[in-house]
């Protein structure tokens, strides 16, 4: 099995045992429990991020970032299934966890926040906590909002208004093409997209909109066709996997030039779907690129790809670590509740800038960045991704003020004990 | 005008791939009783292995030799496997192939990781064949159909102009007497399903670059292909291929159709802003996808045996 | 609950004049599903009994189909998973106070909205039988949870319909908060389903199934439509398929689209082939296994899923009977006996066995940490592997071929001079006959 996986009882207390003896006595070992999806399709990005957590963790835990107190970042596998992230939550509540981690998936996300309210409700004092790293659907900072959740990515509809802003400070842009997987997080996107595009720019015309069923079209010719038929210039996408691969090699196939504004190109997978078939003309939003102005980070990502032989684009794991790390030192305790407080309104230093959770729904405020896919060239784009020997250029950063949104959030929070 | 034009040449295209993906199938079925449920993951083998040879070696060894290999695959699956549970009836037959599937994906990532692979179109395959008001057909479909079609003509040819062809079609309606005459028919059914295999990995190999030889390219296909197979009538290979351009033509105009039940209403006159959240919005194009599965239940429907089907289930 | 062939009907009326030996595995049943907990406590363990209770009703209305009628469903999901979103709907709106029911009561109402599906989906699938019911199945399968992400007004989208399962003031004392107060809603509804679904077993009905299964010709002949009798038997196993679903979405209290999605499908075929399609109690055994793979074994290794596909692989090429095929096997006195008499050889196959498993596990466990782990020492049962070096997959490789051979020999060995459990038919025979 391998090193970050969930072990036996027997060989997960050697571990803790081994942490006990390098340690001072009074310190203790935070453990965070990491339900992603570990196995089957998906498991290559969840290992991915995983491992960007140990990565976090062995830094904050030598540099002390959460004062004698050591972090831990464990496994879980939640199959890609909100049912069976529940079960997993239940058991790592069972073997004591206060805090866990998830990020793919929004389904899985509402589901665990859910669980988590009414576990915190049955059981005062063993409060768990969840720390989002990437679910994006803004109701979980919205009418979902609660207590016990952080969200440490930007949500949908920042990265929608960011996107939209952006595309329409090109001039040369008229007509946009709208389309989505046909999901909920989808309708969201193309929800949010449509009302920043009215709002963006007056002579920005909506020509077309689609929505394609998840991970059911194989050929996306006839969309390309649809597209190039409607005249857009530019086509803006929340789709991921193959359903964004494809899009851009049957654009390209085609002989479609439009510009592609998307959101997961970045994704584990896409870029290397991609190729050179993507070059100069997609583009996403971020909160993070390693090709940034001052290369912020690149020492991290060096480190990571020499022991894990992969790119680091999980940036969120820094804020979490960081951010994390900091509450617990400045509160003094390892409690959830005690984090929390100290969590809310906090203000740091990421890798993308200076950041503040907002107390009043608990959203990340960061700056963000907007991409595009770039042959490498060693000044600009000094970092490629996948190997492709094209990365990301930075076009520009937003800074937070560009995607603070009001938040409909009214939280209940615990009393301050 | 163009529109339309590309919107059949794409649904063509789309179609001959599938008939591909599914003459195999068919082909096994037809000849020895089995529907193969892990003929998805022969397609995905085939894309895989032709990814692996076209990095070391070329493209064009590839495009010949994933095929033998993963026939090769198929052989030693019936031998050792499909003839084995041969005797407990074809549910189990079914069963074997269905658990095959599940070991294919899980072997295939330990192989080559989860991620996608960088599996792309040759070099002298990659542009357009021609271009047509700003619209350009690229060669690599055009090559796709060429290959579909030399591939039809030459299982026609092998089933009804060759020896081995005819002893096949032989020993699917009198096995016995085939037996009878000298010839080994379960050596023959190790050829149909090698051979079957082997025209799903050519698939494969065209399919993987035209689109992305990743894990789940297996899963996508494969309910489609059966889809199909039945469509067009279980072991019919005619079926299949009129099944095949049928689903793709369908498939491919739906997706312009940006109409709806509500649009039909709205036109009729009849507002009803109540509908508007209902099922009665989602448009043609939203369901494209979904339609063959529709025009399936529709076929077993009205005529059970498939469109070219001599025999039920 | 005996294991009693269900294609034996005449052996059921011979014992009809006992009642006890009838009685007692219903007793040890019921026994089984009050002590369970008791044994097993803990939060998790209560959530995975609660699942294994779910998915046993799912397995038994599942080998309705394909045990007692020969349907092979790729779409019984589809069903279970629809009653479970009725439920959810019901429990939300009584929570609401929209309506008023006690959950306790749910499940019938997830019963009766999988029923209902099942009259409407099974008019159109229950026409064929054999691969022609297969490919059906599989179509409406991928139709509806196509559907379940594109409503999400019904299906709740991602996110799925989430609910709180505490609703009204508890009665009694039971409010179903606490998982050991859901455990015991489900083990009662599972024990009163098995018993309803075993003396399904025994009507003409039950009889007529396995009669249309055998030879669909013939239940023709003797004046019944094959295909209605099929569709009443899809309704009713749509109908404990729902309750399944309603339980499990108790459980959770959530219900998403995978609860529809021909994923679901496809393990719950799985799981109850790998119990055995032939005995009642089969499923049972299915159920309680795969959540074994599932929830805990997928704990320990992300090749779980490989372990699956090579367990339900193996059942199918050896052992088509599934475990309670092998389990009744086994404690045929004919067997017994010679057990006694060969012990050295059983051993034998007992120690080779277990090394062909151990190298096997260890072979697998080195591909997957080369293939997702950053290092590349693997511990496992105690021994450290290093799988960057081609030495150790040679070593295991060898251990796995040399074991194999033994294991090989003693087998033939031990059944040497013996008919087989199942007779091996000199070259291939040809069958035509249907599925």
């Amino acid at each position: 099995m391998s090193s970050s996986y969930q072990r036996t009882s027997l060989a997960g207390s050697a571990v803790i045992c081994v942490t006990l003896l390098s340690t001072p006595a009074l310190a203790e070992t935070v453990r965070v429990a990491f339900i992603d999806p570990l196995s089957g399709t998906f498991a290559a990005l969840g290992q991915n991020e995983l491992q960007s957590f140990h990565a976090m963790a062995a830094r904050a835990n030598q540099e002390k970032w959460a004062g004698d107190n050591q972090l831990e970042f464990v496994g879980f596998d939640n199959q890609a299934s909100p049912q069976i992230s529940l079960v997993q939550l239940k058991n790592a509540i069972d073997q004591g966890y206060r805090y866990i981690t998830q990020a793919n998936g929004s389904g899985a996300a509402l589901a665990l926040i859910d669980a988590i309210n009414k576990h915190n409700e049955r059981n005062p004092g063993k409060e768990v906590m969840f720390l989002n790293h990437g679910a994006v659907d803004p109701s979980l900072t919205n009418d979902k909002c609660s207590f016990w959740h952080f969200g440490f990515d930007a949500n949908a509809d920042m990265k929608s208004q960011v996107l939209i802003n952006h595309l329409a400070t090109n001039p040369a842009i008229k007509k946009v093409y709208i389309i989505n997987q046909d999901y909920a997080a989808g309708h969201q996107f193309t929800r949010g997209e449509k009302e920043y595009l009215k709002s963006a720019r007056a002579d920005l015309e909506l020509v077309g909109e689609d929505l394609v069923p998840l991970g059911k079209v194989k050929d996306f010719s006839p969309y390309i066709a649809k597209i190039k038929a409607s005249g857009a210039d530019s086509v803006v996408t929340g789709n991921w996997g193959t359903d964004l691969s494809l899009l851009i090699k049957a654009a390209k196939e085609a002989g479609l030039n439009a510009n592609f504004y998307t959101y997961y190109a970045n994704l584990k997978g896409a870029p290397i779907a991609m190729g050179a078939d993507g070059a100069d003309r997609v583009r996403y939003v971020g909160i993070w690129n390693i090709n940034n102005e001052t290369f912020a980070g690149e020492d991290i990502a060096t480190s990571f790809k020499q022991k894990y032989n992969d790119d680091f684009t999980w940036m969120v794991s820094y804020s979490i670590v960081a951010m994390f790390s900091k509450a617990i030192k400045e509160s003094g305790s390892t409690d959830p509740v005690k984090v929390g407080f100290a969590l809310e309104g906090m203000k740091a230093t990421s890798l993308n800038g200076q950041v503040e959770m907002r107390a009043s729904d608990h959203q990340l405020l960061q700056p963000l960045y907007i991409g595009v896919w770039t042959k490498a060239d060693g000044k600009t784009v000094k970092y490629d991704q996948e190997g492709t020997g094209y990365g990301w250029k930075t076009e520009k950063k937003y800074e937070a003020s560009a995607s603070t949104q009001p938040t409909t959030c009214a939280m209940k929070r615990p009393p301050r004990s | 005008m163009e529109f339309i034009l590309f919107t059949l040449l794409n649904g063509l295209s789309y179609g001959l791939l599938l008939f591909m993906l599914s003459s195999g199938l068919t082909l096994i079925f037809s000849m020895m009783g089995v529907l193969n449920f892990a003929h998805a993951s022969f397609y995905m083998l085939g894309a895989y292995f032709a990814y692996s040879i076209s990095v070391n070696l070329s493209f064009w060894v590839a495009f010949l030799a994933a095929p033998a290999i993963v026939a090769g695959l198929g052989a030693a699956v019936e031998r050792y496997g499909l003839r084995h549970v041969h005797k407990y009836g074809h549910a189990a037959e079914l069963l074997f192939t269905f658990g095959l599937s599940y070991i294919v994906v899980e072997l295939v990532q330990v192989t080559w990781g989860r991620a996608t692979v960088q599996y792309s179109i040759p070099a002298e395959l990659d542009g357009p064949l021609f271009t047509l008001y700003g619209t350009s057909f690229p060669i690599y479909r055009g090559f796709m159909m060429l290959v579909a079609s030399l591939m039809m003509l030459s299982i026609y040819l092998a089933l009804t102009r060759t020896r081995v062809g005819l002893v096949v079609q032989a020993a699917l309606t009198h096995p016995s007497m085939v037996e009878a005459l000298g010839h080994n028919v379960p050596r023959v059914f190790t050829l149909v399903f090698a051979g079957g295999c082997g025209l799903a990995a050519l698939a494969g190999v065209i399919g993987g670059d035209a689109f992305v030889t990743e894990p789940g390219m297996a899963a996508t296909v494969g309910s489609i292909i059966f889809v199909v197979v039945v469509v067009g009538g279980l072991g019919s290979l005619a079926g299949a291929l009129i099944a095949s351009l049928l689903i793709g033509m369908v498939q491919t105009f739906a997706v312009s159709l940006d109409y709806s039940v509500l649009t039909l209403l709205t036109a009729l006159g009849i507002q009803e802003t109540a509908l508007r959240g209902s099922v009665l919005r989602i448009t043609v194009a939203q369901m494209a996808p979904m339609l063959p599965y529709m025009l399936l239940v529709l076929v077993l429907i009205l005529r059970p045996k498939g469109l070219m089907g001599t025999r039920e289930g | 609950m005996k294991p009693e062939p269900a294609q034996r009907p005449d052996a059921i009326p011979a014992r009809l004049r006992t009642i006890l030996p009838r009685a007692l595995p219903w007793a040890v049943f019921a026994l089984g599903l009050i002590v369970a907990p008791l044994i097993f406590s803990g939060g998790a363990s209560l959530s995975i009994l609660s699942q294994i209770g779910t998915m046993m009703l799912l397995g038994l209305s599942f080998n309705m189909l394909l045990g007692q009628g020969g349907m092979l469903s790729f779409g019984h999901a589809v069903y279970s998973g629809l009653g479970a979103y009725f439920a959810a709907h019901a429990i939300r709106l009584a929570g609401a106070g929209t309506i008023s029911i006690p959950i306790s009561l749910v499940p019938i109402l997830g019963g009766l909205a999988g029923m209902l599906f099942g009259v409407l989906f099974g008019y159109v699938t229950t026409k064929k039988s054999g691969t022609t019911f297969a490919m059906i199945t599989l179509g409406i399968s991928e139709l509806v949870s196509a559907c379940a992400l594109m409503m999400p007004e019904f299906f709740g989208g991602e996110g799925g319909v989430s609910f709180n399962r505490v609703v009204g003031r508890p009665l009694y004392g039971i409010s179903f908060g606490p998982q050991i107060q859901v455990y015991y809603l489900i083990a009662v509804w599972l024990f009163i389903c098995t018993l309803a679904i075993y003396a399904f077993s025994l009507t003409p009905l039950g009889r007529m199934i396995n009669a249309v299964r055998d030879n669909p010709e013939r239940a023709e002949f003797i004046g019944y439509d094959p295909q209605h009798v099929r569709y009443l038997t899809f309704i009713l196993s749509s109908f404990f398929a729902g309750v399944a679903g309603a339980l499990g979405a108790i459980n959770f209290e959530i219900v998403s689209a995978e609860n529809v999605s021909t994923g679901r499908s496809g393990a719950i075929l799985l799981f109850t082939f790998i119990g055995g399609v032939d005995y009642f109690f089969g499923p049972l055994i299915g159920a309680a296994l795969g959540v074994f793979f599932t929830e805990l074994l997928s704990n320990y290794t992300p090749a779980w899923q490989l372990y699956l596909g090579i367990f339900f692989v193996l059942m199918v090429l050896y052992a088509p009977g599934g475990l309670s095929g092998l389990l009744v096997e086994a404690v045929r006195p004919k067997v017994l006996r010679r057990s006694i008499l060969r012990w050295p050889l059983l051993l034998a196959i007992c120690v080779s066995g277990l090394l062909v498993v151990f190298g096997a596990i260890l072979a697998i466990e080195m591909l997957f940490q080369r293939s997702l782990g950053s290092d590349s020492e693997l511990k496992l049962f105690g021994i450290s592997v290093d799988t960057s070096l081609r030495m150790s997959y040679v070593v295991v490789g060898l251990l796995v071929f040399v074991s194999g051979i033994s294991l090989r020999w003693a087998w033939v060995a031990f059944w040497d001079g013996a008919d087989k459990p199942q007779t091996e038919i000199a070259g291939v025979t040809i069958r035509r006959t249907g599925t």
